[in-house]
């Protein structure tokens, strides 16, 4: 049995996967790439933010990284782009990027 | 404790990237807030009805959750939980599990699985007094088979099964006011909540359930861009839109006593919220004026019957 | 030392309960198996056992409860009949493929219509293809033996499949016979305590059950859930032969009786097969070479060894107490026949269902089946294969 999902993918053998497909690890979903969806991209504009903080909790993919109280560039492997961050963002410190 | 933004933000994910909801799913931002409303050193079990968030969130072998998880049917995220937190009693009883340690036990569904199939699990988990908290992500329809109408659908929603049409100006019945019925089960905390400021309601009021003892009720308004039709980035705008035209009045009722907490510093025309979205298009149509009215009524009765409770 | 006792199945049933003392028992009720949770709900209520009793609001969610509970790291029971067997359906299939060993108890009856309190296979063999192991019983003995060795087999590590202690409605469930009951400190030591690898409320690391399966995976799981209803096989023969040399009294997948150089035998499940055990020993005294299979084991089904167990005799009517609507036969003689397809020289089978929704079987009954197979064994016609005995008829 192949219990860590990195190493679990469609070529493995039957006897390989977990009973009941059961998964024993946190968050093995960072290792799909949703950033790859994305149509639009959001950039961060650093100088005009104030670190409100405002546009973090609404990313629903997890991917405004928040250390220390300030948020860092985003997660470009996981944002799928749906620019909720943007309207959050009181200070206009975030816009679509120029395609 | 008062709520603090970026002590919020600082807490560790519990709810991570790499699920398959759509982009820009108000599920995916409910579940980081359910979870940052566990206290870090408390863990969960969640407990999810099949839904959309089931099949994206847990996609074999990849969860998005840092907690356990377990998903086994569509209309029983309440018996399940019920099983688990059955197991969280005895298991400390036998001193399996040692008395502080904290697991706090969640269900979530979406409207599909809680205001309709998964109503009789629901009730019953309820009556019973499990000690545990429901989510219900309503975004007003069967979002994962493609819109269909639920009991949560407001009237003159175009749905896939209710769409407008000549002889049609969308659903014809209002939404099922699952919020009540739950507060008529003697919960000991029910509120209503959605997606927007700095997410404090939501905040306040999930860790509130969480930590009260017995059965609580979190429902929160939560858009599908898919279904309502309107760009991905205006959520917020819509959820704004909800609160102040009081289509979703925020509040709480804890052991029975009603609590706004939020009115709008001015009531806004149900338009305001109606015509940001493709599914109510048909109701601005010339002839279609009275569904507007319609709406509107309702939504004054039922604002005027809530202010009443919360005096 | 064993207990010499009276009681009915179901009361067996929750004398076995209380005795595993099992974690979590969720309930409904249901004829006639509700005497079930009626038993333990006084055991709880008389602090006799330490298990979190939850009265659900339907059947559906009595095994949902179990799910969780068992997925929480404990050991989850339930016990059902016809209907509520029909309504948990769905969950039944999610139990297997979680692969969660709980272990539900269901006094077997019709399912509706008409509505019938009575006792056949319906429900129970309508579920043969949910993933559970299915066990079966003659008599009340049978039916407590079974219960003390369930839950070894549905959690061994190379099995973790939910299994069914089914019993008939009503003949065994209520009827009060004699039994040996086992000391509870000796049912304790052999049923063992229940300690899963992984469980949700596992501090070390988190658990996630119950996942959306793509079409890359779910041929390999289905597969791997395949493979641990055929490792059952083996599992089910350890813990019996562990069960007989404990407490004295044998099981295998089926009971042969009197088959030895039977030419005309029946199989046959249940309660019915005492009936018709006065019947072969009454035509072997008039000389007639008769034999009986009980059936104990339907998941997994033991194709082979039941095979070879019918392979020299002549003749076989398989006896059905469920209606299968196939239009050609039920459920028992379905995989009995694909048991025997590739013998060389296979008995002619013919496929009788009786006894539906507690019509009665008689010895009398097992005696025209038993004359029947005397005539095609003697090079007679075949006749009809598919029939039905016991019905009023023109």
């Amino acid at each position: 049995m192949i219990t860590r999902a990195e190493e679990i993918n469609e070529k493995i053998a039957w006897q390989d996967l977990t009973t009941g497909c059961e998964i024993y690890e946190p968050g093995t979903s960072r290792l799909t790439k949703t950033g790859e969806w994305r149509v639009r991209t959001p950039e961060w504009i650093e100088e005009k933010c104030k670190q409100c903080l405002l546009c973090a909790p609404f990313c629903p993919d997890s991917s405004i990284p928040v250390k220390d109280g300030k948020r860092g560039e985003f997660d470009y492997e996981h944002c799928k782009g749906c620019g909720i961050c943007i309207k959050a963002c009181p200070f206009n410190a975030i816009s679509w990027k120029e395609s | 404790m008062a709520y603090n933004l970026k002590e919020e933000m600082n807490k560790e994910e519990r709810f991570h990237s790499g699920h398959r909801l759509c982009a820009g799913c108000g599920a995916g931002i409910v579940c980081r807030a359910m979870m940052r409303a566990v206290d870090p050193d408390d863990k969960a079990v969640i407990c999810n009805a099949t839904g959309c968030l089931e099949v994206s969130s847990f996609q074999y072998p990849y969860t998005a959750w840092e907690d356990s998880y377990i998903h086994t049917a569509f209309e029983n995220a309440s018996a399940t939980a019920s099983g688990v937190e059955a197991a969280y009693k005895v298991m400390q009883r036998k001193g399996v599990i040692p008395e502080d340690r904290h697991v706090k036990i969640l269900a979530i569904g979406g409207d599909g699985g809680t205001y309709d199939i998964g109503f009789q699990s629901l009730s019953g988990a309820f009556e019973r007094g499990h000690d545990f908290t429901y989510f219900c992500y309503d975004n007003n329809a069967y979002m994962n088979t493609g819109t269909q109408r639920s009991s949560a659908t407001p009237r003159f929603a175009s749905a896939t099964t209710t769409p407008s049409g000549v002889e049609s100006v969308g659903k014809k019945q209002v939404q099922k006011d699952l919020t009540q019925i739950m507060v008529a089960h003697g919960s000991p905390y029910v509120a209503q909540t959605t997606l927007f400021g700095t997410m404090k309601d939501f905040h306040e009021k999930a860790h509130r359930a969480i930590y009260t003892e017995g059965p609580t009720f979190v429902n929160v308004l939560t858009p599908c861009p898919r279904g309502w039709q309107y760009p991905a980035d205006e959520l917020i705008d819509i959820c704004k839109a909800a609160i102040d035209t009081c289509i979703w009045p925020l509040y709480e009722v804890v052991n029975g006593e009603y609590r706004l907490t939020y009115e709008p510093k001015k009531k806004l025309p149900v338009e305001e919220f109606m015509s940001k979205q493709g599914r109510f298009k048909h109701c601005f149509k010339p002839g279609n004026e009275w569904t507007i009215e319609a709406a509107q009524e309702y939504v004054d009765r039922k604002w005027e019957d809530l202010l009443n409770k919360c005096k | 030392m064993s207990i010499r006792e009276r009681m009915s199945g179901n009361e067996a049933i929750a004398t076995a309960m209380r005795q595993i003392d099992p974690d979590v028992f969720a309930m409904f009720p249901i004829t006639p198996s509700t005497e079930i949770p009626q038993y333990f709900a006084q055991y709880v209520a008389d602090g006799k056992v330490n298990t979190e009793f939850i009265c659900v609001e339907s059947e559906h969610s009595s095994l949902s409860a179990c799910l969780g509970a068992e997925a929480a790291g404990c050991r989850a029971v339930t016990a059902t009949s016809s209907a509520g067997l029909s309504y948990m359906n769905e969950v039944l299939y999610v139990a297997g493929s979680l692969r969660l060993p709980v272990v539900l108890a269901v006094a077997c009856r019709a399912l509706t219509g008409p509505i019938n309190i009575n006792h056949d296979y319906s429900d129970s063999l309508a579920a043969r293809d949910s993933g559970f192991i299915q066990l079966y019983a003659e008599n009340n003995q049978e039916v407590y033996d079974n219960y003390l060795m369930a839950h070894r087999i549905a959690e061994h590590p190379d099995v973790r499949l939910p299994l069914m202690v089914c019993e008939d409605g009503f003949i065994t469930s209520h009827a009060i016979e004699n039994i040996e009951l086992e000391e509870d400190a000796q049912v304790k030591a052999f049923v063992g305590e229940y300690h899963p690898e992984h469980y949700l409320l596992k501090e070390e690391n988190p658990l996630a059950v119950g996942p959306y399966g793509v079409s890359g995976y779910y041929m390999e799981a289905r597969v791997a859930q395949a493979q641990a209803m055929i490792n059952a096989k083996q599992v089910i023969l350890d813990v019996a032969a562990d069960f007989a040399k404990t407490f004295g009294r044998s099981y295998g997948f089926f009971e042969s009786y009197r088959m030895e150089d039977a030419e005309i035998a029946m199989v046959i499940m249940g309660s019915s097969a005492g009936t018709a055990k006065a019947c072969v020993d009454a035509l072997r005294a008039e000389g007639v070479k008769a034999g009986l299979v009980k059936l104990r084991v339907f998941r997994p089904f033991p194709g082979e060894e039941l095979a070879a167990a019918l392979q020299h005799c002549k003749a076989v009517a398989i006896m059905d107490k469920s209606e299968g609507f196939s239009s050609m036969g039920g459920p028992l003689f379905a995989e009995t026949a694909g048991a025997v397809l590739n013998l060389e020289h296979h008995p002619r089978m013919i496929d009788i269902v009786y006894g539906l929704g507690g019509r009665d079987f008689t010895v009398e009954a097992a005696r025209s089946v038993y004359g029947r197979l005397a005539g095609i064994a003697a090079g007679g016609d075949l006749g009809p294969v598919y029939t039905h005995m016991g019905q009023r008829e023109k």
